[in-house]
């Protein structure tokens, strides 16, 4: 497997200029000979597409939902982080770069973030320019607010909703490019597997969710921006729809999967209600900048929030981590979190929450001040838990929130198949172990407005533009292999339902590769998780027909793909004999605090697909940090 | 508690106008709700009941179950997204229904939504209306700083309050004439309030009006249902931004 990470030699302040300088063009009247295939209308894809579209490429853009507008990256709440400084409080292109480096545990590759940092000012630039209303100061400025682990205030947001606004100004530039037709948009599309001619990916099989056809795209180039895979854990806050299929059948066509062990838990999500949960609510990040967290000192104590007076209350991440209190960062609080529900002090009738309190806040600041700010995620919370948090602390607890692995690109965003490329959430470049907040819509957005315009035309110079189409064997081979691949789902005609098979994946998933992972767990895991597909694939039940719009169907494939994929992340999880990010060993600690092992694994975990999960070979791509010392990481 | 469900089922996309023949209301009983449950996990309780008895499931359109994502939306009792005012399906929880109640539950009904399965609708109609101008002409790479042109605060505040709109389309399935104008409204005021956006504001505001009047949307007969039910509670008075831009830009045309 080709692990080079082709990263520009210099100085790391001008890896980037000189790349783009180095990478061959294309003729601007050539470019619309090439036709590149988009998977995902989030924010990396809508922004991929329509950048290229605008280029000059003819592109083709796919999502699995009715409309791209309602890509997943259209929940993020809190905000996105650039390194403006317009708050003259010391931020700075260098200071980003750090705090994403440090804030992933020295596990992402030091050149990729440098440049997401330095892509960061051009983003909200872009944003503003299409409309994206964020939030202004009294003077009619941009204004900002804080993250966890940052010191300082680079975050820019739009109310609760900045995802969604980010979105529909991607949305609207894609919207422009199908009006014009250069951009052709399937909805309700969903890839199922991509085609490899002569080592290259040139093309990809879908089936039309409504009418069921299965059916060929052919292209010059292939871009993978379909999100990441926290659905392996049934219960998460990402949208329902969410799966690793593009992915993992990318990876079995070759495509190197890396770090899928490195999973997020955020510590600031609803708590479970009950059995008949379907997923988990995030409450932003943001509310860590006003809301302050504590569990009673006294075990089972069930007095209501407002009678525990203070010095029977502790805060403490204020406590714990002084200098960032209860901004420290999310792998850390979520720890915190579940450290005093292990001792008993946890809160509400399951004992699994910990209080995030606005008390402090509304007294200083006024009710209408924070209704301001946060008005729609307290209005989410009440709507859910039927209780009022401007009245009484908000109940929180950790939940499975985003996935920092995922399919190993090169520096110019190109995986180990040539002429595919990953993109946002469903690559592993940029966080490490550990995401910071207001990260994410950051990366996806340089990903698709800023590095794949120029790196695809570095590759796409080398080939001749459409070279394969639809005729091509490849293709009715791939397309036959789907097929029955449909065909067996809906032959098994078992007793238990799909969902049946995903809960029972997710607990394993939580119980032995969630917030503290150990060897006597994974190695359970790694039996339990082949008997479970095994049982899917004799006992599931999926009615109805593969020719009609049919949601059991979808659901079947997605959860078949999570049950060998779940394998692959407690294999990684295993190997990985260190603590780092979110990624927690119980035998690598320092009281709760994780221990790194950097002589053995400063390096991505690059995983190749064997024909089955536990034959997977485990390749390295060894970290260099040339700019950023290796060091303990410490929020204290 | 329990709930008898009454729930509009179709096996095949709609053919023709007359939605009676593509489709009926079916009976189900459900036992064991909480009233903690979401709307939408007491349609996935049902339908794990179904698959068990053989039956395929009641097909819905969802993905988000946050109230952000616009997938989700049903009529419950005649009202779009239900009962509770500013509250999407997918947020709305079991415990404002009655123990024992009768829910009648339809999909979205306008000539420019066809349905496609029980209660999955098509709203590529919205996204049509888009592509034909509801956007600022800008490529990537091209703008200047964020900061060089200031936007007082009340005005950002009126174009994020239109920018609020999820794209669920129940505006139109409250009206009676099926009218888009609250969501083309909603799309034209957004831009109507950002310096950016006025440099096109004539042929947006053509644009648009045309688009939806050709994807078959009714008039606007000032019924007000839309503001009623919209999970976002978007005012009308976008309408009235709408208006006054189209106005301006027919008066300009000369
Ligand atoms: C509740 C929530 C809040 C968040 N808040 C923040 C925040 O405040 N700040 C921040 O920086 N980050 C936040 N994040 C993370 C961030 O939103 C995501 O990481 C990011 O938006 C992912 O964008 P994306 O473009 O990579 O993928 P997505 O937006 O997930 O898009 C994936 C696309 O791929 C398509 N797709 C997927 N599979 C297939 C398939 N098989 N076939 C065809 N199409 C497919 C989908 O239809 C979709 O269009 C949040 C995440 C969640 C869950
Ligand atoms: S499912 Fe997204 S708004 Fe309801």
């Amino acid at each position: 497997m080709n692990l080079d990470s082709r990263i520009p030699g210099g100085p790391i302040q001008d890896k980037w200029d000189s790349r783009k300088f180095d990478l061959k063009l294309v003729n601007p009247a050539n470019k619309r000979k090439y036709k590149v295939l988009v998977v995902g209308s989030g924010l990396a894809g809508a922004a991929a597409a329509a950048s290229m579209a605008e280029l000059g490429y003819q592109v083709e853009c796919f999502c699995y939902q009715d409309s791209p507008r309602r890509a997943h990256s259209i929940a993020a709440q809190g905000g996105i982080n650039a390194a403006k400084n317009y708050r003259n409080d010391g931020d700075s292109v260098w200071r980003l770069f750090y705090d994403t480096v440090k804030g992933g545990d020295f596990r992402a590759r030091e050149a990729n973030v440098y440049r997401l940092a330095q892509c960061s000012v051009n983003i909200i630039d872009q944003a503003v320019a299409q409309g994206v209303p964020f939030a202004r100061d009294y003077a009619g400025l941009l204004d900002n607010r804080s993250f966890g682990g940052a010191q300082v205030s680079r975050t820019f947001y739009a109310r609760g909703q900045t995802g969604q606004q980010l979105l529909l100004g991607a949305y609207a530039a894609l919207s422009r490019q199908i009006g014009l037709g250069t951009v052709k948009m399937y909805n309700r599309t969903e890839m199922l597997d991509v085609v490899l001619v002569d080592g290259h990916a040139k093309g990809i099989i879908v089936r039309d969710m409504v009418t069921g056809e299965v059916r060929s795209h052919a292209g010059d180039a292939v871009v993978l921006a379909t999100g990441g895979y926290g659905n392996v854990f049934y219960l998460s806050t990402n949208a329902k729809g969410c799966n690793v299929t593009a992915a993992w059948r990318a990876h079995k066509k070759g495509a190197g999967f890396a770090n899928p062990c490195y999973t997020q838990i955020h510590p600031t999500c609803i708590p479970v209600s009950g059995d008949h949960q379907s997923k988990l609510t995030l409450m932003s990040e943001s509310l860590r900048n006003d809301g302050r967290v504590w569990i009673p000192k006294k075990q089972a104590d069930k007095r209501p929030a407002h009678e525990i007076p203070d010095d029977e209350r502790d805060y403490y991440l204020e406590r714990k981590y002084p200098s960032f209190g209860n901004l420290a960062p999310r792998d850390i609080a979520s720890r915190a979190a579940k450290e005093a529900c292990d001792k008993g002090l946890g809160i509400g009738e399951t004992g699994l929450g910990v209080y995030l309190d606005f008390r402090d806040a509304i007294a200083r600041l006024g009710e209408p001040a924070i209704k301001a700010r946060y008005g729609n995620l307290f209005h989410m919370y009440g709507k859910i838990t039927a209780e009022n948090p401007y009245k009484q602390p908000m109940r929180i607890y950790p939940a499975v929130h985003y996935t920092m692995g995922g399919l190993w690109v090169d520096y110019d965003l190109m995986s180990s198949i040539p002429g595919m490329f990953v993109l946002g959430e469903a690559n592993f470049s940029d966080h490490g172990a550990n995401r910071l907040g207001a990260s994410a819509l950051m990366q996806g957005l340089a990903d698709g407005y800023f590095v794949i315009p120029y790196t695809i035309g570095g590759y796409l110079a080398g080939q001749k533009a459409g070279s394969v189409d639809v005729n091509h064997d490849a293709f009715q081979q791939t397309v036959a292999t789907v097929n029955d691949r449909v065909s067996k789902l809906l032959s098994i005609q078992g007793k238990r339902t799909v969902d049946h098979f995903h809960k029972e994946l997710g607990k394993i998933m939580w119980g032995r590769c969630g917030m503290a992972r150990n060897d006597a767990g994974l190695n359970e895991a790694l039996k339990e998780i082949p008997a479970l597909r095994e049982e899917f694939w004799q006992d599931v039940r999926v009615l109805g027909s593969g020719q009609s719009f049919n949601q059991s169907l979808e659901k079947a494939g997605r959860v078949a793909d999570f049950l060998e994929f779940g394998e692959l992340m407690c294999r990684d999880a295993l190997e990985r004999r260190e603590s780092c990010g979110g990624h927690f060993r119980d035998e690598w600690q320092d009281e709760g605090e994780a221990r790194r092992d950097d002589d053995n694994f400063a390096h991505a975990a690059v995983w190749e697909h064997k024909g089955e999960v536990k034959d997977a070979v485990r390749h390295q791509e060894e970290l260099k940090f040339d700019n950023v010392a290796l060091a303990v990481r410490s929020y204290k | 508690m329990k709930v008898i469900l009454h729930i509009w089922r179709q096996d095949k996309a709609s053919t023709n106008d007359n939605f009676k023949q593509d489709g009926r209301m079916v009976r189900y009983e459900l036992a064991d709700v909480s009233p903690d449950m979401s709307f939408l996990e007491m349609l996935d309780v049902l339908n794990e009941n179904l698959i068990e008895k053989g039956e395929e499931s009641v097909a819905f359109d969802h993905d988000c179950r946050e109230g952000i994502c616009g997938a989700c939306g049903v009529v419950i009792d005649g009202v779009p997204h239900g009962p509770e005012r500013g509250t999407t399906t997918c947020q709305l929880h079991m415990r404002s229904f009655k123990d024992g109640a009768e829910i009648y539950i339809e999909p979205w009904r306008a000539k420019a939504f066809p349905v496609v399965r029980d209660l999955v609708v098509d709203r590529g109609s919205l996204d049509r209306i888009v592509q034909s101008g509801a956007f600022i002409s800008v490529n990537t790479g091209a703008p200047q700083d964020a900061n060089a042109i200031p936007i007082p605060k009340s005005d950002a505040e009126r174009a994020f309050d239109a920018a609020t709109c999820i794209g669920c389309g129940a505006c139109v399935a409250a009206c009676k004439n099926a009218s888009a104008m609250l969501f083309v409204g909603a799309k034209v005021s957004h831009f109507a309030y950002l310096p950016q956006g006025r440099v096109e504001r004539d042929s947006r505001a053509r644009n648009l009006v045309k688009a939806m009047d050709e994807e078959g949307f009714g008039n606007c007969t000032n019924q007000n249902e839309c503001e009623a039910v919209c999970p976002k509670e978007i005012p009308v008075r976008v309408i009235a931004d709408m208006n006054r831009e189209y106005l301006r830009a027919k008066a300009r045309e000369g």
